[in-house]
């Protein structure tokens, strides 16, 4: 076996490689590719989604170069007991100048593509639904935004809609079709908003306020966990949340927003961050020089004061 | 035997006249340093500490009724590590210079209790190493099966929350910290002078030292679990961190301590390399697990200290109160983040180097080929040491600082695994029409280039930062790191255990035993992995202790085969026991037929390694020669030609380098 010439290794290697690597990227493309995580709820997932399935659609056929010359190489070049005759080695199998410079060449050149093709998509879509701190440098094109507080507290979330009275839910509720500003604050240690299918994640440091963009497409269901461990009861700290037609977003805030008058009383008033007292519940100040509905667009409902 | 250090040789040579200096008694055996001396210290020294804590503190607004006083845990920690060092001897050797005497250098001895003592042989120190970097390991692993265990089950639970998230946060720290050491501590002291042809390490103290105090992180970080626990994974973030209890005290005196450990090991490695090369040892002749040990001295010398300096903020803004994390009095939680990731990622590096360094030293052996790209291999360590210190940033892609950031660091994430992937380069260059023995060593390396490409390319999956939305923070990444720490580091470690331990311990380990622990580690490595891959992508994040119901059935496989992956080190265990104490084979001095220069010293390798310093002719690469080009003149009776010409009798006759077996110490001046 060890007689054949260096291209004949080198043909037989090729065609074992191309063979697998068109094949299983196909597979993947069209059977995996579509059910891939997080799945296609708002455009930051199917973003994601879109990213993933590329890097793997490179990497497969990376890592089948690499799989198929080792196996390859174990079954044609195992030694033998009997054969104990060195291989031909020899200054000249210690380097081999056009190999090493084609290695690094290739791998530089897809690895910038791998960067290039990552930067695009993290800006394109306005951060790609991580969260990009109190000012945000890739902001959404749409006008009409929602801007929800995110509210990270030992051990669960809660969540305000300035743009409605500044009611306080534990309940989250997105409308479908619409671009969300995402505020991520904490009120005591670092959390992170994860909402899973909707392919948002950003941390919740106290007093920071975090902003992530999504765009939602169709309604549907998805689970928000705390993405950074925050203590004791990190593990159980989750709910669950509804992508639900504008229509019915409406009347369930206006709802919302007119049940709990009584309660929004008491809160702090609405700020993107908040400072707690000793019970964690009295605090809440407007930053300096921040106008809390300055940034974003309203959507749709006056704000309050106004 | 001990290394002379005594500053007295070169003060003779430079013609001073040292003043007069009283001698110090020796003391009777029991009395000296050694293990017991040592925890006696600790606890006394905790207790001692505690105390003044408690007179410092008691009177503090935070600490009164609070039921707890962080000065006391933190002094009685600190003063307990400098107990445990002063019973260990560490400090001999500087309070007897204060104090005007000529320090002893430790009692020659051949008994194994040598062992149990401070030590001035980077052969002693190694197997030390060895053992302490093996209890850390096998304390993280049954903590890992704990955490396994629970996670058997979505909602039904074995452990307390508090409990579990202490049980997770134990696992993390205690095998980073065992990670950081892995390789260098016990191979890296242990092989380093043999295969650069030196006589010693360049500061034998300070090496024993590194060991000790390394061994007292163990206890420290240990101590955590009766002080209470803590509750913040090994990445320890504050504010969680303000405000957890005892526990995250012994966290954070623990880590300073391993650090300065870490450092002390790193810069003695660098000295040694770059002062104690035998002559003809050249750069372009230094074996390539020496250069990644250059690479990961680097390292440590320059990126622990950010680690300790965070650790004593953190233990300030406990103790004194001040606020260095707390955003609300002017702080910043994100300071904790960028000074630990600013450690941690080069720290990330410093627990993969060392590994190809392992691999890339195998495969010639085992191929019986020149290592493929030497210059490449060296060039990639370097390369990858320096980019390591710009890539911290990407384990905080979401946490809202610096968005502007995101796409350098993505870049130079990126870019990291071009010389990252040159091991790959180097191994498959090194296979070409070669003749592979399978040997147990050979298996690990191996083994460790299948694991860490999928650890690697999973990394580039995470550097992405669209994609690091879904992943980061997920069991995904969890799924990333063990697979480049224990799938490649790890399994480089034992597949560098089983190719060296004939050297160090003189006894040939049980090949068919050795098989069956790769099998089983490998396999069940996998199978427990391999899932978490797919847990993190459908959700689950990391340190929970609850989670989707779809997703147990994946977790159960990885749990189990976690059981199992636990229960192939017992065979490692019963093989070393078995092979080194109760049916020892004696290993021929070089039974791979290496052409290393750490092979051709005889077994058990004399005191002072090399009779006279070995001249290096040749790297220790140029197999399938037939010119038979010797690696170094070791003596003027000998020339080495292990394995080039005659491979059969590459067992060099063991008399040949050294004269009579245990004949006196050649004491040789230290020039």
């Amino acid at each position: 076996m060890n007689g054949g010439g260096e291209t004949h290794h080198f043909r037989r290697l090729g065609v074992i490689w191309a063979v697998l690597a068109v094949a299983f990227d196909l597979v993947y493309y069209f059977a995996i590719g579509p059910h891939v995580p997080p799945g296609t709820l708002t455009s930051t997932a199917s973003g994601a989604q879109f990213d993933f399935n590329i890097l793997f659609l490179v990497a497969f056929p990376v890592m089948a170069a690499v799989w198929v010359y080792w196996a390859y190489a174990l079954i044609v070049w195992r030694g033998s007991k009997s054969d104990l005759a060195e291989p031909e080695g020899g200054p000249k199998s210690r380097g081999h100048l056009g190999i090493q410079v084609g290695w690094i060449a290739t791998t530089t050149v897809i690895v910038l593509g791998v960067f290039v093709f990552g930067t695009v998509e993290l800006i394109v879509p306005a951060g790609a639904g991580g969260g990009e701190g109190p000012s945000p440098i890739w902001t959404p094109t749409s006008h009409e935004v929602l801007p929800i507080q995110v509210i990270g507290q030992q051990w669960q979330f809660t969540y305000r809609y300035p743009t409605f009275g500044g009611f306080e839910s534990r309940q989250l509720m997105v409308p479908a079709g619409t671009t969300i500003a995402f505020h991520v604050t904490s009120l005591d240690v670092i959390h992170s908003f994860w909402a899973y299918q909707l392919g948002v994640k950003a941390d919740a440091n106290p007093s920071v306020d975090n902003v992530a963009y999504t765009t939602t497409k169709q309604p549907g269901a998805f689970t928000v966990r705390c993405g950074e461990l925050c203590g004791l009861w990190h593990g159980a700290m989750y709910n669950f949340g509804k992508v639900v037609p504008k229509a019915q977003f409406f009347v369930w805030a206006q709802s919302t927003e007119h049940r709990s008058a009584a309660n929004t009383k008491n809160l702090p008033p609405f700020a993107y961050t908040y400072v707690p007292d000793a019970n964690g519940a009295n605090g809440g100040y407007y930053p300096d020089n921040v106008d809390p509905y300055s940034k974003v667009e309203t959507y749709g409902a006056t704000s309050p004061g106004k | 035997m001990a290394i002379d250090t005594r500053e007295s040789v070169s003060a003779e040579h430079s013609g001073h006249t040292a003043p007069p200096v009283r001698p110090t008694r020796r003391r009777p055996g029991w009395l000296g340093p050694h293990l017991g001396r040592a925890l006696v210290g600790a606890v006394g020294g905790y207790a001692f500490g505690h105390w003044i804590g408690n007179v410092i503190g008691s009177g503090y607004i935070n600490v009164q009724g609070s039921g707890q006083n962080d000065v006391a845990i933190v002094l009685g920690l600190s003063i307990g590590v400098v107990g445990w060092l002063a019973g260990a001897g560490m400090l001999d050797y500087p309070l007897a210079k204060i104090a005007g005497r000529e320090p002893l250098p430790p009692a020659p001895s051949k008994s194994w209790t040598r062992y149990l003592g401070p030590a001035l042989d980077h052969k002693v120190i190694g197997l030390q190493y060895t053992v302490v970097v093996l209890l850390f390991f096998f304390t993280g692993g049954l903590l890992a099966m704990a955490i396994r265990t629970e996670l058997l089950n979505p909602t039904s639970h074995v452990f307390g929350p508090g409990t579990y998230i202490s049980v997770v946060s134990e696992h993390g720290t205690i095998m980073m910290m065992m990670a950081s050491s892995i390789v260098i501590g016990p191979l890296g002291n242990w092989l380093v002078p043999l295969m650069i042809g030196s006589r010693r390490m360049a500061f034998p103290r300070v090496e024993s030292f590194s060991l000790w105090i390394f061994a007292a992180g163990y206890l420290v970080i240990l101590a955590a679990l009766p002080l209470g626990g803590f509750p913040t994974g090994w990445t320890g973030y504050a504010p969680l961190q303000t405000q957890a209890t005892g526990g995250m005290d012994a966290y954070l005196v623990g880590f300073a301590v391993i650090g300065i450990g870490m450092i002390c090991a790193g810069f003695n490695l660098l000295a040694t390399i770059i002062n104690y090369r035998a002559p003809g040892m050249t750069w372009s002749r230094v074996p390539i697990f020496v250069w990644s040990v250059l690479a990961t001295a680097a390292l440590l010398t320059l990126a622990t200290p950010t680690l300790v300096a965070a650790g004593l903020f953190g233990v300030l803004d406990r103790t004194a109160q001040t606020a260095f994390f707390v955003n609300e009095h002017g702080g910043s939680s994100y300071l904790w983040e960028n000074l630990f990731w600013f450690f941690g990622h080069p720290e990330v590096y410093i627990m993969a180097l060392p590994g190809f360094g392992i691999v890339a030293e195998i495969f010639p052996v085992f191929t019986r080929k020149p290592l493929f790209g030497y210059r490449i291999a060296a060039a990639g360590m370097i390369g990858v040491a320096l980019l390591s210190f710009f890539v911290w940033q990407h384990h905080i892609f979401q946490s809202g600082i610096n968005p502007d950031m995101r796409p350098l660091f993505m870049l130079t994430t990126e870019l990291i695994s071009i010389p990252t992937g040159f091991i790959f380069l180097n191994t498959m260059g090194t296979l070409w029409k070669a003749k592979i023995r399978y040997e147990v060593p050979m298996l690990f390396a191996l083994a460790m280039g299948f694991n860490f490409l999928i650890g690697g390319i999973s990394g580039v999956f995470l550097s992405d930062v669209p994609v690091n939305v879904t992943v980061h923070g997920s069991f995904f990444v969890l799924a990333h790191f063990h697979y480049t720490i224990m799938g490649g580091l790890v399994f480089a470690f034992f597949g560098g255990l089983y190719y060296w331990l004939p050297k160090m311990t003189g006894k040939m380990m049980d090949r068919r035993l050795g098989k069956w622990h790769f099998w089983a580690m490998f396999i069940f490595f996998n199978l427990t992995f391999l899932p978490l891959f797919l847990v993190g992508l459908l959700g689950q994040p990391r340190r929970v202790f609850e989670y989707a119901q779809n997703l147990q059935t994946l977790n159960d496989v990885s749990s189990v085969s976690a059981f199992f992956l636990g229960a192939s080190f017992l065979i490692f265990v019963f093989n070393f026991v078995k092979s080194i104490f109760l049916e020892p084979k004696p290993a021929p001095p070089n039974p791979w037929n290496s052409l290393g220069l750490e092979w051709q010293t005889p077994t058990p390798v004399p005191a002072y390694n090399f009779a006279r310093i070995p001249v290096v002719l040749a790297d220790p690469y140029h197999y399938g020669t037939s010119d038979g080009q010797a690696v170094a003149d070791l003596g003027p009776r000998t020339l080495s030609l292990a394995g080039v010409v005659a491979p059969a009798a590459g067992a060099l006759d063991a008399q040949a380098v050294t004269g009579e077996e245990g004949s006196a110490d050649p004491r040789p001046p230290i020039a």
